[in-house]
């Protein structure tokens, strides 16, 4: 069973290493799986279980406070978060009318360097460990999101659109019962 | 302020214990309530038993957060109205202190609740709780070994606490 690897600065130095032992664990679970829906969401499940570690790291880092609505969330995300650990900066754009759902754009990934899909991969989401990792650090600061691919530079488009949803704020509650 | 005559406070910072730390307690708490730390230097005295310690000590800041953030007086612009007190909202407390002692207090948007229990006399501890978050971070949450959610019990993180700890005057 593959563990998450750990995002971290020292791999930004060395970024071929990264993006290298990313393909290595994508090729890993293609063989493994097989199916390319199983791999998606293994990616996004890898994704989650780092996003809520790499939260903490990220507010301890950053030392951004707590964001006053999702459209600052958003903008922190892409602004600050994609800087500090792929070492791009994405934009946010295609706003609802609620300010509950929105497009991060990213012209570069460092994931996808001297990345081509074979055929055999149609439907293959490469980059899926960034939905997870979004969706489990968000989730760890109270918000349900919903996080999916619509444009991917690898299946012909010109960027890599994510779209991230709110679903819900989910407020801290007093986790006791009221016994004694 | 000293009005009564009290034999562990002195003039001078405690004596130093076994572990040779100026602080009392530490206590960190997660989002849930589950106690993911405690460690104390220096406790002589313990009124209730350690579950129901963590659990009061949980309740109170909770209470405390949500008391501090509806006196607030001055204009609650973070946030719409309507929107639930999420964790950090509003105005944070950050300290309190009695005769005997000085409870500090820090959380992260995470939820992650760091109390430094320390003696009365100590100055602001909030860089010092921003130090200690970030050795959990290194040390705990970058553990892929690590649960999230539960005690740590982590070498690494406890020498290098002990060792800050000793630092703070």
């Amino acid at each position: 069973m593959l563990l998450g690897i750990k995002l971290s600065n020292h791999l930004l130095q060395n970024a071929e290493l990264f993006t290298l032992t990313y393909g290595a664990i994508v090729h890993q679970l293609l063989t493994d799986l097989e199916e390319v829906d199983e791999v998606n969401k293994q990616l996004d499940q890898m994704g989650y279980n780092i996003g809520i570690r790499l939260i903490d790291e990220f507010l301890a880092k950053s030392n951004v406070t707590r964001c006053v609505d999702f459209k600052e969330t958003a903008e922190v995300i892409a602004k600050v978060g994609f800087k500090m650990f792929l070492g791009v900066t994405a934009s946010v754009t295609n706003w609802d009318a609620d300010g509950t759902c929105c497009s991060i754009i990213l012209e570069d990934n460092p994931l996808v360097d001297f990345v081509e899909l074979p055929d055999t991969c149609q439907g293959l989401y490469y980059c899926n460990i960034l939905s997870g990792v979004i969706r489990g650090a968000l989730e760890m600061v109270s918000m349900k999101t919903e996080v999916t691919w619509i444009r991917d530079m690898l299946r012909g488009d010109d960027v890599f659109e994510l779209q991230v949803k709110l679903l819900k704020q989910v407020p801290e509650k007093y986790p006791y019962k009221d016994d004694e | 302020m000293q009005f009564f005559g009290g034999s562990d406070i002195s003039p001078s910072p405690p004596a130093p214990t076994a572990s040779g730390n100026n602080a009392h307690m530490m206590y960190m708490f997660n989002r849930n309530g589950v106690c993911l730390f405690y460690r104390e230097w220096n406790r002589p005295l313990w009124t209730l038993n350690a579950q129901q310690d963590h659990k009061l000590m949980f309740g109170l800041l909770f209470s405390l957060k949500s008391l501090t953030a509806k006196m607030d007086p001055t204009s609650a612009e973070k946030g719409n109205l309507g929107v639930p007190q999420l964790p950090g909202q509003g105005c944070s407390f950050h300290s309190f202190r009695t005769n005997t002692y000085k409870l500090s207090f820090m959380e992260s948007p995470s939820g992650i609740k760091i109390i430094l229990v320390t003696h009365p006399r100590t100055g602001d501890l909030r860089e010092a709780l921003k130090y200690i978050y970030n050795l959990y971070v290194d040390y705990v949450a970058k553990n892929p070994v690590y649960v999230p959610g539960t005690p740590i019990k982590s070498d690494l993180f406890n020498t290098n606490l002990d060792q800050y700890v000793r630092s703070i005057s």
